[in-house]
């Protein structure tokens, strides 16, 4: 905290704008996000855009995960049924992407209710493993179905439209991912300033007591479910567009994984975190490969090594995260600020 | 309906139901004694099989050096990864510790590749060969002795735990860690045999498993299957994890046969499904009451 910034009432201390320092960084930062594109390179922009949707997706599953305290293995499967949704919804209709990617996140959202019902009865571990089972039938249904789904060939779309343009590139898939992502972290972040969020925090905290003080536990863990079900399905749908193919193993059990250790790596709880996370865990592989494509030359063995590596160090930055420093990232961003705010008075 | 078919196909079910009894017994054994979900337990079954590999194939050491050579590392496997990566996470949350095994798994899988390539391996032969007939029932002899094989380990561990020291121990343990420690039991040891014990038996039903079916970095995904088998059979019952095991085995296999090889998972998660509804602590597990 700085210093003479003691807050006096509630309202103050729950604001998202505290100080005009925050609100220029804050406009600095979204004239950078929007000067990005016209200058970076397309394989930078192709890396902004995967950032963009994992940062949608692992919102949706730090609210569930790090904020409600439910552990899913789902989140791949959700996605999964969002991308489908935007995927039937382009070969089958004229709907433009807003439509499209609204319709992908409540199919998503309903689907995800349906996974939450079990949390009535069971919780923790139990519950992770019925949402790993729904993982596995929606894959089984993305295989199977044919006639929706085109079995394993699966189904090619056509690009993003809006009033007769199309976003064909990755140059325009970027002005409908970024802001999309900014709108979802800004409702997430005003979600937890209501009465359903801190619901949420209480559930996470103990249940039992939270049931107690009055909250209704199924309907606030379902309506955890469908919200960061919605966030998946967007970010599913998102996937589909940039993509424009959707395949049954575009979504594996593998990218549910990915994001539970973004949001851990990240910080669970911690929208920043969530945002830290998704950006960290997308980049270690390119900067892997990065690295593997320089050392070619001198070691030609490299590209083999590449993709255990890449295995390892994944595992690695979990295990290491969770002993080492388990509020994970956002804590290591906490630090610094608090290096800087208290620079040169304490080193 | 073809009889005889059904009942070659449910034998070879019920054999590899066998096998993952074994392995649900070692999961089980970490879970009571440590309360710690175990994903990695599909990985450490490839390692123990592909360090078989390693001591028959590449090593030309005979089956019976080589096979008990592999269970120990696995076991020792198990010992490493419990001191190193799980003891620190005592007292954290469960998901936290979920998290921690899937990163190990995500580890064995990156060293196995790294060490052994990613192709797919056959393992040498060392079961006998010769075909196997229960009445009218063929049955493959290699699913046939490695069922053999796995129901005399299961039966040494069932006994070890009634009526040895260290079962004993970890029984108690499993019940009441406080009670356990004033007792004099060392806790902590507990924790480690039990994870090495777990992973002894998860590495020999490897090197079984991987007998018959092959071995690949894939090889992991049984966990998942033996995961199924855990929690119908309720997490801490290790009478469970014996029913749900030949079940389950049963089950995949008829459903595969029948239904094609994409049902299979479908199949037993469907009845996982149905158990989380109607018993959510599985068929005889603990049903956990819990206090503000």
């Amino acid at each position: 905290m700085r210093i003479g910034d003691a807050k006096q009432t509630y309202l103050a201390d729950e604001a998202i704008w505290t100080s005009s320092t925050q609100k220029a960084w804050f406009t600095l930062l979204l004239v950078a996000l929007l000067g990005f594109p016209f200058l970076a390179n397309p394989y930078l922009l192709y890396l902004g855009c995967l950032v963009g949707i994992a940062i949608i997706s692992t919102t949706g599953l730090n609210i569930l995960t790090g904020y409600t305290g439910l552990i899913s293995l789902g989140q791949a499967g959700f996605m999964g049924v969002g991308a489908y949704t935007v995927a039937w919804l382009s070969l089958h209709t004229a709907l433009p992407f807003p439509v499209t990617l609204l319709a992908a996140g409540l199919v998503a959202a309903a689907v995800g209710v349906l996974v939450g019902l079990p949390s009535l009865r069971v919780k923790g571990l139990y519950l992770a493993i019925a949402t790993l089972a729904a993982s596995v039938f929606l894959h089984f249904i993305f295989a199977e179905w044919k006639s929706v789904t085109g079995g394993m060939e699966g189904l090619s779309l056509r690009p993003a439209h809006l009033f007769g343009l199309e976003f064909r590139s990755d140059f325009a898939m970027y002005f409908i991912i970024v802001p999309l992502a900014i709108l979802a972290l800004f409702c997430a972040k005003n979600l937890f300033r209501t009465r359903v969020g801190r619901a949420f925090i209480a559930i996470r905290d103990r249940d039992i007591s939270a049931e107690i003080l009055g909250i209704p536990l199924l309907k606030y863990k379902l309506m955890s479910f469908a919200l960061s079900s919605f966030y998946a399905g967007v970010a599913g749908g998102l996937f589909a567009y940039f993509y424009r193919v959707v395949t049954p193993e575009s979504f594996p059990l593998s990218m549910s994984i990915f994001y539970l250790a973004a949001v851990i790596v990240g910080g669970m709880g911690n929208l920043l975190g969530g945002i830290l996370g998704a950006a960290f865990m997308t980049l270690v592989p390119e900067a892997l490969k990065l690295l593997t494509a320089a050392m070619t030359p001198f070691w030609p063995d490299a590209p083999v090594f590449m993709s255990p590596m890449l295995e390892i160090i994944f595992g690695a930055l979990i295990v290491g995260f969770l002993i080492f420093e388990p509020h994970g990232l956002a804590e290591i961003w906490r630090r610094i600020r608090r290096f800087f705010h208290l620079w040169p008075f304490r080193s | 309906m073809d009889w005889l078919f059904f009942g070659e196909i449910s034998l070879a079910g019920l054999a590899m139901g066998g096998l993952y009894a074994l392995i649900a017994l070692g999961f089980v054994i970490i879970y009571k004694a440590t309360r710690v979900i175990n994903f990695a337990i599909g990985e450490i079954m490839m390692f123990a099989a592909y360090l078989f590999l390693a001591f028959a194939g590449g090593m030309q050491l005979s089956p019976w050096i080589a096979v008990p050579l592999a269970v120990l590392g696995g076991a020792l496997l198990g010992g490493v990864i419990e001191k190193v990566m799980i003891r620190p996470m005592l007292g954290e949350s469960p998901i936290a510790v979920v998290m921690v095994t899937i990163g190990i798994a995500s580890i064995l899988v990156g060293l196995v590749e790294l060490i052994w390539t990613a192709d797919p391996q056959l393992l040498p032969e060392f079961l006998p060969r010769q075909p196997v007939f229960i009445g009218e029932l063929y049955l493959a002899p290699k699913i046939a002795y490695g069922f053999v094989i796995g129901m005399v380990v299961l039966a040494l561990y069932l006994l070890y735990f009634r009526f040895s020291r260290g079962g004993v121990a970890l029984r108690a343990t499993a019940s009441d860690q406080a009670a356990a420690y004033s007792m004099g039991i060392n806790v902590r040891r507990v924790f480690n045999l039990a994870w090495v014990f777990g992973s002894l038996a998860a590495a020999l039903a490897g090197i079984l498993v991987a007998a018959t079916g092959g071995l690949s970095p894939q090889f992991g995904i049984i966990g998942l299957s033996v995961l199924v088998v855990v929690i119908v059979g309720g997490l801490d019952s290790i009478v469970g994890a014996l029913v749900a095991g030949v079940f389950i085995g049963w089950l995949e296999t008829v459903a595969g046969a029948y239904l094609g090889g994409a049902y299979r998972m479908p199949a037993t998660f469907a009845v996982l499904a149905i158990i989380l509804i109607f018993k959510p602590y599985g068929l005889f597990g603990t049903h956990e009451i819990e206090r503000v």
